[in-house]
């Protein structure tokens, strides 16, 4: 079974949520897909043993065949070719890879090279197989990042994704062909607005989901009103307190630290199997 | 004119509630909600929406299967998987690239707009504001993000308003790049965790690499004196100025739940803080030039 731990909105507790879940029922396999700021390996502490370059190939002009036609950066929709006077320019980091340039270039002058955008690290710990993906810094496409770390997929354990914030292709990326998505959010009018949004891209991709609700009891209850309402299952309202926060910014997991919350997150995972059993 | 963005790699540390507050602060300054994909700015600004325009990011391939001669030229050519061998549309996979409207030795495929979304012009309370709405599993956000800017500048030309004050996304890519280029100044709002350090680390090396000046806030710095330490050392040691340091306080919650600023909310220690920060952050913005 793949489980998504997705958000809409930053800092409620997604990666809390996704280790916490991994560490409860052991013998899973993680992959972090926030793979702009990937964090859970401060929680699980995987030693990486592994490490594999992610490129993207970007064309290659070679100047001698080139008559500067401008054709290739009309046709490309990303901007990343430009003609200026004599000289063409390649932006690495706007071109999509995809091929449209070298097909219009009437003079046969473009060819492609490998551009490295980020990497891919695996390693272990206890009985977890550990996968994070990191986008270079400066770069602005992570969505081949997370396509690499998502073939490392094993469907023959039970797979938790950590998902990056916010409801746009990364999200989309990283959710797909999950079995189900657990959205946490927290109780506050922020909370609940990119909840909404969220829940509109599960149900776009028609992906059974249930929502976690952390640090319960600092704002008020419309985020639970709004569950009950549109029948979505509340799967763990996760208390707001100092020590939670303390043990998380210490980089310590719950599951880790109490057996109690190594049980809840136990039950959580169980609920789930009952959720898309149905 | 000036632009001030507010980022912080991590999500969910203070970012829009610092905006909202500084909105409250700010004499004379346009409001831009880049945080397209989860915009929450809005909540605590209500703005009056007097301009909506459409936005189109890239366009999307439409096939017409009457004229389809099953050449499958599409299937092989686009490279991000989106044509089946059905020749039917993967609408999600699809990225605008045309590749397979020009390979289609029959005209049967057509690039067309996709409504991706709304920007929009506003008023509220403490200025003007520009802001929009990505559709649900839209692409292009970055674009977006840098149609909220353009109308931001053309609002502070109009108005005579000599500063952008930008909320910013999470993360270091795209649309992160897109709010932070060209901008005179970012603030990096952080907090004591070990998370926060890390994204810290990451989204100080996005600035730098766009050579943009950078100041940083801790927030929470009560949550854990020990990393708040580390933070402190960390910027001494890189140069970087800390232009504040606000305690854990709940009255950040509870200005929110009454969609009020910080500022509007409370007097409190939290408000002289964010008040003081906002001066220190003033200072710099004039010494940059």
């Amino acid at each position: 079974m793949i489980i998504a731990v997705a958000s809409g909105k930053g800092g409620t507790g997604k990666t809390t949520v996704a280790t916490n879940i991994a560490l409860s029922i052991g013998n899973a396999q993680f992959l972090d897909c926030d793979v702009e700021e990937p964090n859970a390996n401060i929680f699980l502490h995987a030693t990486i043993k592994e490490q594999e370059d992610v490129s993207v190939i970007i064309p290659e002009v070679n100047e001698e065949k080139c008559d500067y036609c401008g054709k290739c950066s009309e046709f490309c929709v990303y901007n990343a070719l430009a003609v200026v006077r004599q000289k063409i320019l390649v932006f690495p980091e706007l071109c999509h890879s995809c091929g449209g340039c070298e097909m219009v270039c009437p003079k046969d002058a473009i060819t492609w090279r490998e551009r490295v955008i980020g990497r891919i690290e695996h390693g272990k710990t206890k009985d977890i197989d550990f996968y994070h993906g990191l986008l270079n810094v400066g770069e602005a496409q992570a969505i081949p990042v997370i396509k690499v770390l998502k073939r490392k997929i094993n469907k023959k354990m039970n797979v938790i994704i950590d998902v990056p914030p916010g409801t746009s292709c990364p999200v989309i990326e990283s959710i797909s062909s999950s079995d189900y998505c657990v959205l946490v959010t927290e109780p506050t009018p922020f909370g609940l607005h990119d909840l909404k949004l969220a829940v509109e891209v599960v149900r776009h991709l028609r992906i059974p989901f249930g929502v976690i609700i952390n640090r319960d009891g600092i704002g008020d209850n419309r985020v639970e009103v709004y569950c009950k309402k549109e029948r979505i299952p509340i799967l763990l309202k996760i208390p707001e307190r100092q020590k939670i926060a303390f043990l998380y910014s210490k980089g310590i997991a719950l599951a880790n630290e109490a057996y109690e919350w190594k049980e809840m997150f136990g039950l959580v995972f169980n609920r789930i199997q009952d959720e898309v059993k149905k | 004119m000036k632009e001030l963005t507010v980022i912080s790699g991590k999500g969910g540390t203070g970012k829009t509630s610092i905006t909202a507050a500084f909105a409250s602060l700010a004499e004379d300054a346009v409001f831009a909600d880049c945080d397209v994909d989860a915009a929450d700015l809005h909540l605590i600004l209500k703005p009056k929406i007097k301009k909506t325009m459409n936005f189109h990011g890239l366009k999307i391939a439409s096939i017409d299967k009457s004229l389809c001669i099953d050449c499958k030229k599409c299937y092989v050519y686009c490279r991000f998987n989106a044509i089946d061998t059905e020749i039917n549309l993967i609408k999600g996979s699809c990225e605008g690239c045309s590749v397979c409207a020009y390979v289609c030795p029959v005209n049967a495929i057509k690039m067309i707009d996709r409504d991706s979304g709304f920007a929009y012009i506003s008023e509220t309370r403490f200025g003007p504001m520009a802001h929009a709405v990505l559709n649900t599993a839209e692409e292009a956000s970055g674009k977006l993000v840098t149609v909220v800017r353009n109308n931001a500048k053309h609002l502070a030309e109009e108005k005579q308003k000599d500063l952008v004050i930008i909320d910013g996304p999470p993360g270091i890519g795209c649309p992160v790049i897109s709010s932070i280029t060209g901008v005179n100044l970012v603030l990096i709002v952080t907090e004591p965790t070990l998370s926060a350090i890390h994204d810290l680390e990451r989204i100080l090396g996005v600035a730098q690499h766009f050579h943009i000046p950078s100041v940083v806030c801790i927030n929470k710095s009560s949550i854990n004196a020990e990393n708040t330490s580390k933070i402190e050392q960390y910027c001494e040691k890189n140069n970087i100025l800390i232009v504040g340091k606000l305690s854990y306080d709940t009255t950040i919650t509870q200005a929110m739940i009454h969609e009020r600023s910080v500022i509007e909310f409370s007097d409190g220690q939290l408000s002289h803080d964010i008040r003081e920060m906002w001066n220190k952050i003033l200072e710099v913005l004039k010494q940059n030039g």
